[in-house]
């Protein structure tokens, strides 16, 4: 194996997040008690912890040998809270949608452990899995493509109870869908459309109605909104915080867009090339940020207000993201940073509250993966 | 306004000294599209004029007709299903739409360029960006093979793509998204026109090099003194580089504003409801406000105002008569240059 | 009637041009009177019903299956009851519509207008089983090669390159001169047997593309086994294509049973086959050329329907005209 050799690279000791409290299960039916068990709000429910993925890159026909591998996620570990929302944001190339892929399990992690109510998921099977599923759901970025073209809006929604049936029984699935159209501001009478006579912006609709139908605790939404008009946007944004107070969702909020991760989220992680650059709260993220990607990433952000904008510091960064085939050693981003020196190529930064951060109260003290962190307010005209 | 660079060679003065004809206008364009479900209106009656080395901003959701207007005016639409049944398209005067197709090929390219979301599939995938390049050269002005190939390494030079000499023999897929993206402003540039149209020419690319193209699009329009039209849907790209905004709904213009008073003083309910509607970095907001339903199916367009079933302002009279563009006025009367609103209540919605 | 996105080459401009068909004014609204439940396949019959291809073909074709099913309706002369003594090389009488004499006779004095009748079924049998097969066949390989990729499309792939790699005819002649006595089933196997491959790849390929759509991911996120994803998500999105060229291939078919009748490898006496009867007219034809012209000329109008019968189908279930 080609990744072997990386393995001390991404397995990097991450003193930052807590230690998981796992769940021994020695039969599925205990496994599936564990799941079902409710969790209090603001514990947390998912637990990420050194999670990789890299996809090989391969040569030949019918004997393939590996000559590569695509590093998209890269050790990444974090927390999310029952009852909030993390947002992830990164440009594309960054990993963000690789993160979601591996917690639908759509993909098997290379290495590293997902941790739902103490269960790591990624070991599991069976009824156990199927379990796991059902409280999982995911909200995909294009309404055009993630809705089959050929079913009816009820059969697109109600296939969720084929597959899991003992959460709909028969003869109760209609009206349950059509409870879900309600619920998501769609008619109801709606139930026998097909998704191309839709709008973008209620076809959105419908893939949330998908999403809510099994009842899950945790929604990932991989850039939900970005494919849709902006002022449809709004309206799609309000209702997923409608939906969430109402049935005490925890979201992964996946999108490039940074003014709408902040008003939708709570905390806020900042990925650059299949690492975690900086986490914390919106506070601290969008108005003390530490790292220099996070800090060139806002300043770049366009804001709709010439005056606000005219008082700001741009920090325009050259060239391109790297490739994730072929990533920098020691900090991936010092190739496009303005305050890299010898040590950022040789020593791979953690993701730590900064030393001369700690102990102290101030907002500035969350985790930045640099070795020269320093806040610097970027956001607001100076 | 007009800057002109003295290192290059320009031949004439452009804009001001050729009296008070604008470099392109727009009159009355009306574009609609016959489909299986009726006519869909596309463009209803749109009037625009750019100036020489003067940034239009067209702004606008899908299904505006702004990207309809760009093909009308590059002349680029699909006739049929596309028909104009009206207007007039002039260039420094004279109407595109009634002259010879040869005349008009002789506007489109070298007088008028586009830039293209999309600079992947834009780009001819089998050629070498210098190739493509230079073909601009060798069919326009003639060069040999030779010295369009120096001419493309010039034009990658200005578009600042690193490396150019050895790059050139690339292909499109071995550049990135931003760097193709300048590739396809090198050949907007390359016959350097008078004109250059971006149709969502960052929407496709990550911020942070968004922010590289849109700044290198702005210098070399200021350096060229060009007239750059920049049809986007992002409030954001355009408050940084345009001087005028022209905000479209349902296949007509319903405001006008230099950029800044736009953002200040929206004198339209549509605008106003945008602007409120886009979260703000720069701090937490409470709920969005969200415009309430969705845009009009253009082959059923409301009657009166467009916009008047998701206007919160709405009364009789704009479910009945369509509104001009009214100008717009300070309160007390005062003249506020460029200012347009087609809303019946425009003072209210202004003047709150 | 070609939909504008179809058009539209420039692509931002492909969502700009036209808003979704039914979007309607207002997120909660009872949908007006006139919209109905649109599925794409009842776009796609809309489509074909306005197309008069569609309708002159099916006609056709809908006449021959009746021929081919029912030739006692047409005719009542035994096919293979020749008078060399009174009708050796009867000329046509073009006036006795349906008489056995319309078409004239053949030098063994057989009625050419019976032999046309009754020679039908063969031809029809032919083109539509070969085609039953070789959907079944190709299609059913290709879709596991799509669908499951790795070594299985590896190894399946490769045995389509090896049969794409054999002359279809000569392959096919090889295949029949193995027989004796060639009925109509031996010409089936053989035909089906080298002409699976085509159908395979493009089956192949539009699986490959349907697997890869949003929602097949999706319903593999809500844990949909392999079969529910390959036949309620994978198969009728991708199975458009395939109908395609499996109605475009009959045609051919059809015509290569005649090819190989004619060259006396393909149907044999006492089958009644359009492709013998050429055969048999080619020898006369300087001065008796009706005995070739009818059953050429009955074979020429099948394929055609087919073929056009294709093409009106391909054009209603081009994806991109949507």
């Amino acid at each position: 194996m080609a990744e072997l050799d990386e393995k001390d690279e991404s397995m990097d000791a991450t003193p930052n997040v807590t230690e998981v409290e796992t769940v021994e299960a020695a039969t599925d039916e205990e496994a599936v008690a564990a799941i079902e068990a409710p969790v209090e709000r603001g514990e947390p429910i998912l637990q990420v912890r050194n999670l990789v993925k890299h996809f090989p890159l391969t040569q030949g026909i019918l004997f393939k040998r590996q000559i590569g591998a695509v590093k998209a996620v890269d050790g990444i570990s974090f927390d999310l809270y029952q009852g909030e929302t993390l947002g992830i944001v990164g440009e594309s190339g960054c990993g963000k949608s690789t993160v979601a892929k591996l917690l639908m399990m759509l993909e098997k992690a290379t290495a590293g452990e997902i941790f739902y109510k103490g269960q790591d998921i990624t070991k599991l099977s069976g009824r156990a899995l199927k379990a796991v599923r059902r409280n999982i759901q995911m909200v995909f970025q294009d309404p055009y493509t993630s809705l089959n073209p050929r079913m009816t809006v009820g059969d697109i929604i109600g296939e969720t109870f084929e597959i899991h049936p003992e959460v709909a029984p028969k003869g109760d699935r209609r009206r349950k869908v059509q409870d879900l159209l309600d619920v998501v501001g769609l008619n109801p009478e709606y139930i026998n459309r097909y998704p191309h006579q839709f709008s973008g912006g209620q076809r959105q609709r419908i893939g949330i109605a998908r999403g809510l139908a099994l009842n899950p605790e945790i929604i990932i939404c991989d850039e939900p909104v970005s494919a849709l008009d902006v002022s449809v946007q709004a309206q799609v944004i309000n209702l997923m915080e409608k939906l969430q107070d109402e049935f005490n969702l925890s979201y992964l909020f996946i999108a490039h867009d940074l003014s709408i991760v902040r008003h939708i989220s709570d905390r806020v992680g900042v990925m650059y090339l299949g690492k975690m650059a900086e986490i914390g709260s919106d506070t601290e993220i969008y108005d003390h940020p530490t790292h220099p990607y996070t800090q060139a990433l806002l300043s770049a952000v366009p804001v709709p207000d010439p005056e606000s904008r005219e008082g700001r510091e741009r920090i325009i960064l050259t060239g391109d993201v790297p490739s994730p085939a072929n990533p920098p050693s020691g900090c991936r981003f010092r190739t496009r940073c303005w305050k890299a020196q010898d040590k950022c190529a040789q020593e791979i930064p953690l993701l730590a509250v900064p030393e001369r951060f700690k102990g102290e109260d101030t907002p500035a003290a969350h985790e930045s993966a640099c070795h020269f962190a320093e806040e610097k307010d970027v956001v607001h005209a100076a | 306004m007009t800057t002109i660079d003295k290192t290059r060679n320009v031949p004439e003065p452009r804009g001001a000294a050729e009296g008070d004809v604008p470099l392109l206008e727009v009159r009355d364009l009306h574009v609609e599209f016959h489909t299986r479900d009726g006519v869909a209106k596309a463009v209803n009656g749109v009037n625009y004029t750019v100036n020489s080395g003067e940034t239009l901003a067209v702004l606008g959701e899908s299904g505006s007709g702004k990207s309809v207007t760009a093909q009308a005016i590059m002349g680029i639409l699909d006739m049929p299903p596309g028909r104009i049944p009206q207007g007039q398209i002039l260039y420094r005067g004279e109407d595109m739409l009634t002259m010879s197709g040869d005349a008009r090929r002789k506007i489109r390219g070298r007088k008028i360029a586009m830039i293209f979301q999309d600079a992947l599939s834009a780009l001819n995938p089998v050629l070498s960006v210098g190739y493509q390049l230079g073909e601009m050269f060798r069919v326009h002005q003639g060069l040999s093979k030779k010295d369009a190939k120096a001419k493309a390494i010039e034009l990658m030079d200005r578009v600042k793509i690193p490396a150019a000499k050895e790059r050139v023999g690339d292909y499109p897929h071995q550049f990135s998204g931003g760097m193709r993206q300048r590739i396809m402003i090198a050949m907007a540039l390359a016959l350097e026109p008078d004109l250059i149209i971006a149709d969502e020419p960052t929407t496709a690319l990550d911020v942070t090099v968004q922010a590289q193209v849109m700044d290198l699009l702005a210098d070399l329009q200021r350096e060229y003194n060009m007239g750059l039209i920049l049809i986007t849907h992002d409030l954001g790209v355009v408050a940084d580089v345009a001087d005028k905004i022209a905000v479209m709904y349902a296949g007509r213009i319903v405001e006008t504003a230099p950029v800044h008073e736009l953002y200040k003083r929206p004198a339209h309910p549509y605008t106003k409801g945008l602007l409120e509607s886009i979260p703000r970095l720069d701090q937490k907001g409470q709920d969005l406000y969200a415009i309430k339903g969705l845009p009009p199916n253009l082959t059923r367009i409301p009657s009166g105002c467009a916009f008047n079933p998701r206007c919160p302002q709405a009364q009789d009279i704009c479910r009945t008569d369509v509104p001009p563009l009214h100008p717009v006025t300070e309160r007390d009367g005062g003249e506020l240059v460029g200012r347009g609103s087609a809303c019946h209540f425009w003072k209210e919605t202004i003047h709150g | 009637m070609p939909d504008v996105t179809k058009a539209q080459t420039t692509d931002a401009a492909t969502v700009d041009a036209v808003a979704p068909p039914a979007a309607d004014t207002a997120g909660k609204q009872s949908p007006p009177k006139t919209e109905k439940p649109r599925s794409l396949w009842g776009d796609a019959w809309y489509d074909l019903r306005h197309r008069p291809m569609f309708w002159i073909s099916s006609v056709l074709l809908v006449l021959l299956l009746v021929i081919a099913a029912f030739p006692g309706m047409f005719t009542s002369v035994d096919p293979r009851d020749g008078d060399l003594v009174h009708h050796y090389l009867g000329k046509p009488e073009l006036g006795h519509l349906f008489q056995p004499d319309w078409f004239g006779y053949d030098q063994q004095g057989r009625s050419i207008y019976a032999r046309v009748i009754h020679g039908t079924r063969a031809s029809i049998l032919v083109g539509v089983c070969v085609t039953a097969a070789v959907t079944l066949i190709g299609g059913l390989l290709g879709m596991l090669a799509g669908y499951f990729g790795g070594w299985i499309d590896s190894v399946i792939s490769r045995i389509v390159d090896i049969f794409f790699g054999l002359p279809f005819l000569l392959g096919t002649m090889v295949v029949l001169n193995a027989f004796t006595e060639r009925k109509v089933y031996v010409v089936i196997l053989a035909l089906a047997f080298l002409g699976w491959t085509s159908i395979a790849r493009v089956t192949r390929s539009s699986v490959i593309t349907a697997k890869q759509a949003d929602y097949v991911t999706a319903a593999r996120a809500l844990g949909a086994g392999t079969t529910r994803i390959l036949f309620r998500h994978v198969m009728p999105n991708a199975v458009a294509p395939t109908i395609v060229v499996a109605t475009i291939a009959l045609g051919g078919y059809i015509s290569a049973e005649a090819t190989l009748s004619f060259l006396g490898l393909g149907l044999s006496d006492p089958t009644i086959s359009w492709g013998i009867d050429i055969s048999e007219g080619s020898k006369v034809i300087r001065d008796n050329p009706h005995t070739l012209l009818f059953p050429a000329g009955m074979l020429s109008l099948t394929v055609f329907a087919f073929i056009m019968l294709g093409d009106a189908v391909r054009d209603a279930l081009d994806p991109k005209l949507r």
